[in-house]
């Protein structure tokens, strides 16, 4: 049985009876078969008794929580069960080491950067886009210190957004990206996506041997699991960015899922519902890997990223963003 | 070749990691420094699957220093048992063995070893007789491929395809 993730997102108990876990709600009780359970993610008010966190702890299941915007709140990290000592030891050398740390860096930021043009080529918005980064590369190339590096990554960012925009329909237009809160409809899609996105990455490295506190990019407690915002470079666009993208061009969200608030913009609980629903179908579409020579899924990908990471620590590989090819 | 060469106390290593040289050396060295993918693998669960069913009611699991036997029977001679699922992988099963032997044998304890293959309805029996020498070489091998800085390069074969370490290896 391939174990499926689960999305919560409305209100609810989640408990254990038995060997049964429950969500219970208005509606009725609804078994879970847990065995079947890869993670789990919780957009609800929803009440958990410490039985039900016991036994998925004891399933190795992680449970992500996000607040009333989507945004992520946290995660249930279940005491890690896979250790190894060797490659703790190789990531803390990697951090340590400034030229070993910024060499991560410098690829984690290229191979963003290389998918962010891949999105623009496909979206016909890319003008000048490859030029300005061949510039800023050269500039990437001499950084030496993690803050340029950030730098160069914000600068890439600003001209991607900028052409973006042009292939997004009127009304939805990213303008100005914020982020907390999210200031249009657009950046609200953007951040939920990208919180979603941020946890689906936590659970892959839970399920590696990968300390997912120690980065390089990011600062290590930065976030908790600042690895995970480490990959998240490499697959913000070519996941969030690009689904967000076809779900407005492709009219699947409209004005009406979005709602304003004191705060800012966010996604109705309909409009959540879609998003989530079409994100896991992105997650769970195959691309023939052409190293591989398999078919795996999009989520896939992102362990297979963990994998190649692994590999360059204990030194079997230079890493090599994954570069879409498709 | 002397088999006093190894005192009880230099014989950390596991029947896995022994099993594992004979299948293949990356494996080994991954799995040695706790870089594991079996939690995933389905063929773990059916080996956990058969281990419950078919011998529910055998002295299982026991451990005996750094080796751990999936069940034993007392009798005359000490038998220990390993229950495998295909024979794809014979030599590294029986090299296993051989293990368990050797290291019972160092604790003056005299057996024999079964192999079940319950999905085949076949067994096979190991005996040390002599061949101590034989699994020394195959503890150096061990300790040799354990002390590496980095894995031995894969070599792609057909067992890569059934192997859970193919997507670590090959990406
Ligand atoms: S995939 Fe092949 S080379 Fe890699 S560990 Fe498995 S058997 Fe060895």
């Amino acid at each position: 049985m391939r174990k499926r993730s689960l999305t919560l997102l409305s209100d609810g108990t989640l408990f254990r009876r038995e060997n049964t876990l429950y969500f219970e709600n208005e509606r009725g009780r609804k078994p879970l078969a847990v065995e079947g359970i890869y993670d789990l993610y919780i957009y609800g008010h929803v009440t958990i008794t410490s039985q039900a966190l016991h036994y998925l702890a004891q399933k190795g299941i992680a449970v992500h929580f996000f607040n009333h915007y989507g945004h992520y709140d946290g995660s249930f990290y279940p005491r890690e069960s896979l250790n190894s000592g060797e490659l703790v030891i190789r990531q803390a050398e990697h951090y340590l080491d400034r030229e070993k740390r910024l060499k991560l860096a410098k690829l984690f930021v290229t191979g963003s950067a290389l998918n962010m043009k891949k999105n623009l080529k496909r979206w016909k918005v890319a003008d000048g886009f490859s030029e300005m980064l061949k510039e800023l590369f050269e500039e990437l190339e001499g950084a030496e210190k993690i803050t340029e590096v950030m730098n160069v990554e914000a600068r890439i960012r600003e001209a991607y957004y900028s052409r973006w925009d042009g292939h997004l329909p009127e009304g939805f237009k990213i303008v100005k990206r914020t982020r907390r809160p999210p200031g249009n409809e657009m950046n609200a899609l953007i951040s939920f996506l990208n919180s979603r996105l941020y946890a689906t990455i936590v659970s892959e490295l839970y399920n590696t041997q990968l300390v997912p506190t120690v980065s390089y990019l990011h600062e290590p407690g930065e976030r908790r699991f600042s690895l995970a915002l480490d990959l998240s470079e490499i697959f913000k666009p070519i996941v969030a960015d690009r689904l967000a993208t076809r779900l407005v061009t492709k009219r699947t969200l409209s004005k009406e899922h979005f709602r304003e608030e004191l705060n800012g913009v966010l996604l109705t609980k309909e409009g959540m519902k879609k998003v989530l629903s079409e994100y896991e179908k992105e997650l769970t579409k195959s691309v023939k890997h052409p190293e591989l020579k398999r078919n795996v899924t999009k989520k896939r990908l992102i362990r297979l990223e963990a994998y190649k990471l692994i590999k360059h620590l204990v030194g079997v590989k230079e890493y090599e963003p994954l570069v879409a090819w498709f | 070749m002397s088999s006093e060469e190894y005192p009880l106390t230099d014989l950390l290593i596991t029947g896995t990691e022994i099993n594992y040289l004979f299948i293949c050396p990356t494996k080994l060295w991954y799995f040695a420094k706790g870089i594991t993918m079996e939690q995933e693998s389905d063929w773990v669960d059916l080996g956990r699957f058969l281990h419950e069913q078919r011998y529910a009611n055998e002295e299982k699991e026991v451990l005996v220093g750094s080796i751990k036997i999936d069940f034993i029977r007392r009798g005359d001679v000490i038998e220990v048992h390993e229950v495998k699922l295909g024979k794809s992988m014979e030599k590294a099963h029986e090299m296993q063995a051989l293990y368990y032997l050797y290291y019972l044998k160092k604790l003056g304890i005299k057996a024999k070893a079964i192999l079940h293959y319950p999905k085949l309805n076949e067994t096979k029996e190991v005996t040390l007789d002599g061949r101590e020498g034989e699994i020394e070489k195959a503890i150096k091998e061990v300790e040799r491929i354990k002390s590496l800085p980095k894995p031995p390069n894969p070599v792609k074969s057909k067992k890569c395809l059934k192997c859970a370490y193919y997507e670590l290896c090959w990406v």
